[in-house]
């Protein structure tokens, strides 16, 4: 059927106009999500990731535009929507926590009065009701004290806290799909398995689609059920987390799951770095986007870019391991 | 076990806290709260904890980069906090820091060379222009670059060729002593590997002693021979690394490694895994006894009454600061 998945994306394409030239920021995503399912995301800065979830919620930067390619979610085609129809969706049924939320939360209002605006403003409950349901959420996510919490402006709460608000923000009007960019990268490493444990709850007791967006291979180890993994804009291998992991089909999954050291290892295991630097995007090479880094290069790699096709269990864009070869190691 | 190169007692480095319209003092941060630390000759002691644990400050206190309130440091065996400017000096080139940042720690105006050759004028260690040159040449060979780069500016490199820099300018007094300051944490993943690798390689040629404080764990079990576990301005555990993962007993170095997630799909999610209730302690006001108990799942009502001193746990070389240690 044509609409069975929640959200589907379809050779979207996002561009940035810069002074440098034209960024191609996404170039060519697909990708599907179901209701209760958590999708990985993983890329390093620039890859393209937050600007995939950017394109979805609609809230690209005044340089950015969707150039190509169609985003469903239920229903509807979003790039049809009018602004209004679409903050109507935003918060309501899609909903997105960012990396910063003393960035992201508004300063000057108290913590409880921004959690219940989705309410006020959609649902159009009062402003007591409104605290009411916020004091709620703050106790659902796990912030002690919720009832007087809820008066504090953000700067009074710890980094733990804001997240956490940000989240019970997000999750106010029960949203049928959360979009988590980097929810947990400002923060230290026990708040982190708070936070992870939250969303791991909240995906499992409401049924909440979660795309998590990551540069941490272990949080995406812990949480998610498929991962997709970005490199230059472009989707570079895409699949199971188990199969990704276990036998990952792109030499960029390989290398960096062979670069990072790991609690597992014992001390001076040696690491085998990736060489070279992350791409220009602006300036990108002919060919994988990879290939000036890749170990397992041959000279097909520079000439034509790969598509993305079925490699054993998951999809890589990759001519070697679609050639059948198989990365050792 | 080698000579030590570094013995900190007692140290505390506090920060005051005004308020009002005349500032008065009204109470102080305790950063770093009476640590005890040894760094022998050659090895890589990591140091953890999370933000606002101090260890940064502890990093810098050590190099006197910010004055220490109380207590001795012994850098082979001279108190350097007695020391004077002059005698300082001479230490200073001993020693020497890496910073997390590199985007924020290069001076943009100024070309490689000359940042280079800034360590260098200071501390008079060439004499000839050519001399210099060679010098800088060689320090950017060491880290990887290619000396041609010289005369370029800190904008036109990647954040790891940056971090290179700033390594090449630590290594340019020839130290002993290196604070690593989360030298891997603003970089992109892919490079992180390339540069820990490099601060290796360059240990074992130059023989240098690291402290290198990181909030990753994963990264301080690589790179450290031992490693000392911060919390709230005092040094909860200690042990070598291996030891340390292995059985940690300190209930703060178990649940921070229980936290660390693993990129093994299986394994983490076959995990136990500890969840720590609220949040860091305040070292404005940090909690009597043990300043863990506000959030430890095995605390007692003697922890809030007395402080566990650092003591011997298990065999050798490994101290824990608690009352009622992990099995």
């Amino acid at each position: 059927m044509a609409f069975s998945h929640l959200l589907e994306l379809e050779n979207v394409h996002t561009e940035l106009s810069l002074a440098e030239g034209t960024l191609r920021a996404v170039d060519g995503v697909s990708l599907t999500i179901d209701a209760g399912e958590t999708l990985g995301i993983v890329g390093e800065s620039g890859s393209g990731k937050s600007m995939t979830a950017l394109s979805i919620m609609r809230l690209l930067p005044r340089s950015g535009r969707i150039v190509e390619g169609s985003i469903r979610f239920k229903d509807r085609v979003l790039s049809d929507l009018s602004e209004d129809e679409m903050e109507a969706i935003r918060g309501t049924e899609m909903a997105m926590i960012f990396q910063d939320p003393m960035t992201s939360l508004n300063p000057v209002y108290r913590t409880g009065w921004q959690v219940g605006e989705p309410l006020r403003i959609h649902r159009h409950v009062g402003s007591g009701e409104a605290i009411a349901t916020a004091t709620d959420l703050f106790r659902q996510v796990g912030i002690p004290d919720a009832r007087s919490r809820v008066r504090h402006f953000p700067h009074m709460l710890s980094g733990g806290m804001r997240q956490r608000a940000m989240i019970a923000m997000g999750l106010s009007m029960s949203p049928s799909l959360l979009i988590a960019d980097e929810p947990t990268t400002a923060l230290d490493v026990t708040i982190q398995a708070q936070i992870l444990d939250l969303l791991r709850r909240l995906n499992r007791e409401y049924g909440t689609a979660t795309i998590l967006i990551t540069h941490n291979l272990g949080v995406v180890a812990g949480m998610c059920d498929r991962v997709i993994v970005m490199y230059a804009g472009r989707i570079v291998e895409q699949g199971r987390t188990e199969d990704v992991f276990s036998h990952p089909e792109h030499p960029y999954t390989w290398s960096l799951l062979r670069s990072i050291p790991r609690l597992d290892a014992e001390p001076h295991e040696p690491l085998t770095p990736i060489e070279g630097s992350p791409p220009d995007m602006v300036h990108l090479p002919a060919g994988c986007k990879f290939q000036p880094r890749c170990p397992f290069a041959v000279a097909r790699c520079s000439r034509e870019e790969p598509s993305l096709l079925q490699v054993r269990d998951q999809l890589a864009r990759c001519w070697v391991t679609q050639a059948g070869t198989e990365l050792n190691g | 076990m080698a000579e030590p190169l570094i013995e900190v007692r007692g140290l505390k480095t506090w920060f005051p806290v005004r308020s009002g319209v005349v500032s008065r003092i009204t109470g102080h941060v305790r950063a770093v709260d009476g640590v005890d630390l040894t760094i022998s000759q050659g090895e890589t002691l990591g140091l953890v904890g999370e933000s606002g644990c101090g260890k940064s400050t502890l990093g810098r206190s050590i190099l006197r980069l910010v004055e220490p309130t109380a207590g001795e440091v012994y850098f082979r065996g001279k108190n350097i906090l007695r020391l004077r400017r002059g005698g300082m000096r001479r230490i200073r080139r001993e020693m020497a820091i890496i910073f997390q940042d590199p985007f924020a720690s290069l001076d943009p105006r100024q070309t490689v060379g000359d940042i280079l050759g800034e360590a260098l004028d200071i501390h008079r260690l060439t004499s000839t222009r050519r001399g210099r040159a060679q010098r800088i040449a060689e320090l950017l060979g060491l880290v990887g670059l290619s000396s041609d780069l010289a005369g370029r500016y800190p904008h036109e490199f990647s954040g790891g060729q940056r971090q290179r820099i700033g390594i090449a300018r630590a290594l340019a007094v020839e130290p002993l002593f290196i604070v690593c300051d989360e030298p891997i944490s603003a970089l992109d993943v892919s490079i992180q590997a390339q540069i820990i690798n490099l601060l290796e390689h360059l240990q074992e040629q130059l023989h240098l002693t690291y402290l290198f404080i990181a909030h990753d764990l994963s990264v301080v079990k690589h790179i450290s021979d031992r490693v000392a576990v911060m919390y709230v301005g005092k040094v909860v555990e200690v042990s070598p690394a291996g030891d340390l993962y292995r059985r940690p007993r300190h209930p703060y170095t178990g649940s921070l490694l229980s936290a660390i997630p693993i990129p093994d799909p299986r394994l983490e999610r076959s995990r136990e895994r500890i969840i720590l209730k609220g949040d860091v302690a305040s070292a404005l006001d940090p909690p009597s006894g043990c300043r863990f108990r506000t959030r430890c799942f095995k605390a007692q009502p003697r922890c809030a009454e007395s402080e566990p001193p650092l003591d011997t746990v298990n065999q050798g070389d490994h101290q824990a600061a608690c009352y009622y240690p992990l099995a």
